[in-house]
């Protein structure tokens, strides 16, 4: 295959190079912005290198917020965001390699009627029915609570899925080894399953924690307080409709340190990243 | 398919998936079956009393004219993000499936948007097309476009698509990329042989070969487009202006915080679940054909 290869290759470079600033460059405004005076920018002044104020705006976004209203500080909702997306992750893989074990390795009454009990959750996403929802978290008093925030996100069947067909790959051999060697059923998923399942679990909690990071509607409906507010709820909240009260810098600001926990886990944990995406959507 | 090899006890498999059963039953049965229920029911102005109503709700809902033209804009919305974001995302995965020098950076500066919620993106593009300070809405006056979204419909309608499909072409470039190298190379070269050019070597060979990629992408990109764009819009235009960028999860968001008509409220939530069932049907299939190939 050798035709023009030469050219062809340096025109794949400059698509390539495109791409990279139409994705980037969003988010290079962004970073300049939350480096600049607000003025210029409310003024449209704005320029297009970062400007001297990175060390200010970033500590009053963490540690102070913007003034005139009310709000946290980024650090609360920082740290909120951070609890329920673990909580998510870690609850939905806890939850569900209990239930997969069970299914895939146990025999008992109404054993399919649970896997697909479980099985339809897979359809609907918390958006279609998010009222009614509420309704019951309001009932059980989860409000502005963590547990409020991650719950009614953790009931679905992609992680039990998954795990039940990496737990179907595993050879019948070794339940039977493990069971000459006097091993129960605690012994068995402890010493043999767990370790095995390793790479599927870091795989999974890569996707479910960015999923939980980046929530949106259901926190905005579930918190009430500012102090229970997660970082993608604030920042919606910290846009003025009137463009001259909006302190752009701080907002711009907020929307990197959202952005940097999710795009770190997936530079730094590419591989995973890309086998958990794959492995959740088949 | 069975394990020929099990356990048995008489009480440990309940325990085990008891967690998840009573999660799923409390935040995903019972709300479910809620919406169904109030769907039928209709509530007099004050909440004191609810009659069962049958269709009333569903017929009244699907006679309104701003239903109807929100279904409508969500498709649309739903095609424009669709059709944007793949074709871009295809012609860079094609571009990054070539041994290049350095591909392995490319691909990593292509994937992380990913990892931006959409309440971000959201604010990073209305940021650059604010029409009073954004960087982009001085490029467009420039060249003589009457730039306000705030106020013209069609404008803040492509400001939503335009920041969702940014965002949604990480997402189609990694599963294009994933099928492109599932080819396998010898299809290429043979292609080559026979003397077939780049191009129609492509549109002949590759892309035939995509089309199990393509169809699971446009079904996952439309169900992205009607639930996922719900922060996007919620920071850009609040469904404004005049309703023109409310598609139906955002109104089923507006009704219900207006708290007036529960039972609509649930008609529209219960409608939502039958598109999204029959879009993870469609889906279902796609994938079991992808396996199969």
């Amino acid at each position: 295959m050798v035709e023009n290869e030469g050219i062809r290759r340096y025109v794949a470079h400059a698509i390539l190079w495109i791409g990279i600033a139409v994705v980037a460059f969003p988010v290079y405004l962004a970073f300049v912005a939350s480096t600049q005076d607000n003025a210029l920018i409310a003024n449209g002044q704005m320029s297009l290198l970062p400007g001297g104020h990175f060390l200010e705006t970033y500590y009053r976004t963490i540690f102070v917020g913007t003034s005139g209203t009310t709000r946290e500080p980024v650090g609360m909702m920082l740290f909120n965001s951070f609890i329920m997306a673990m909580s998510i992750a870690l609850g939905k893989i806890a939850i569900s390699i209990l239930s997969a074990y069970a299914i895939v390795f146990f025999r008992f009454p109404f054993r399919m009627t649970v896997f697909w009990i479980i099985f339809i959750t897979l359809m609907l996403p918390v958006e279609v029915r998010i009222y009614p929802t509420y309704k019951i978290a309001a009932d059980l008093s989860l409000l502005d609570s963590y547990s409020g925030l991650a719950l009614p996100l953790i009931a679905s069947a992609t992680a039990t899925l998954l795990f039940r067909q990496f737990f179907m790959t595993v050879p019948d051999e070794l339940l039977e080894a493990s069971r000459i060697d006097g091993a129960g059923p605690f012994r068995f998923f402890k010493d043999t399953l767990l370790p095995l399942s390793r790479t599927n679990m870091a795989a999974l909690f890569v996707i479910l924690f960015i999923y939980g990071w980046n929530q949106y509607l259901w926190p905005l409906l579930i918190t009430t307080r500012d102090d229970m507010q997660t970082i993608q709820v604030g920042i919606r909240k910290m846009i003025v409709t009137s463009d001259a009260l909006t302190e752009w810098p701080i907002v711009m600001a907020t929307a990197i340190l959202a952005m940097l926990p999710p795009v770190f886990v997936v530079i730094v944990m590419q591989k995973l990243f890309v086998r958990g995406l794959v492995e959740t959507e088949k | 398919m069975q394990k020929q090899s099990v356990f048995t006890s008489r009480w440990l498999p309940f325990a085990l998936i008891a967690p998840q059963l009573a999660v799923v039953l409390v935040f995903f049965y019972w709300p479910a079956a809620q919406a169904v229920l109030q769907s039928f029911l209709l509530q007099d102005a004050f909440g004191l009393s609810t009659t069962f109503v049958w269709f009333e709700n569903y017929k009244e809902l699907l006679s309104e004219p701003g239903y109807f033209a929100s279904i409508v804009r969500t498709f649309v919305f739903a095609f424009a993000i669709a059709i944007s974001s793949l074709s871009l995302a295809l012609l860079f995965a094609v571009m990054a499936d070539k041994p290049l020098r350095g591909v392995g950076i490319y691909r990593t500066l292509l994937i992380w948007p990913y990892a931006v919620a959409p309440p971000v993106a959201g604010v990073l593009w209305v940021f650059m097309l604010n029409p009073s300070l954004g960087v982009l809405a001085r490029g467009l006056r420039e060249l003589g476009v009457d730039w306000n979204p705030l106020l013209d419909g069609n404008q803040a309608a492509a400001l939503v698509i335009l920041a969702s499909a940014w965002k949604q072409i990480s997402y189609n470039f990694l599963f294009f990329l994933a099928g492109l190298q599932s080819i396998p190379k010898s299809v290429h070269e043979a292609a080559a042989i026979d003397g077939a050019r780049p191009m129609r070597r492509f549109w002949t060979v590759t892309f035939p070969l995509l089309t199990p990629t393509i169809f699971f992408l446009i079904v996952v990109n439309i169900v992205y487009a009607f639930f996922d764009t719900f922060g996007v819009i919620d920071t850009m235009t609040r469904g404004g202006p005049a309703k023109a960028t409310e598609t139906l999860v955002y109104k089923v968001y507006t009704d219900g915080l207006l708290g007036g008509n529960l039972g609509s409220s649930a008609a529209q939530s219960v409608i939502l679940m039958g598109i999204v069932i029959v879009l993870t049907a469609i889906q279902f299939r796609f994938v079991e054909r992808k396996v199969t190939y």
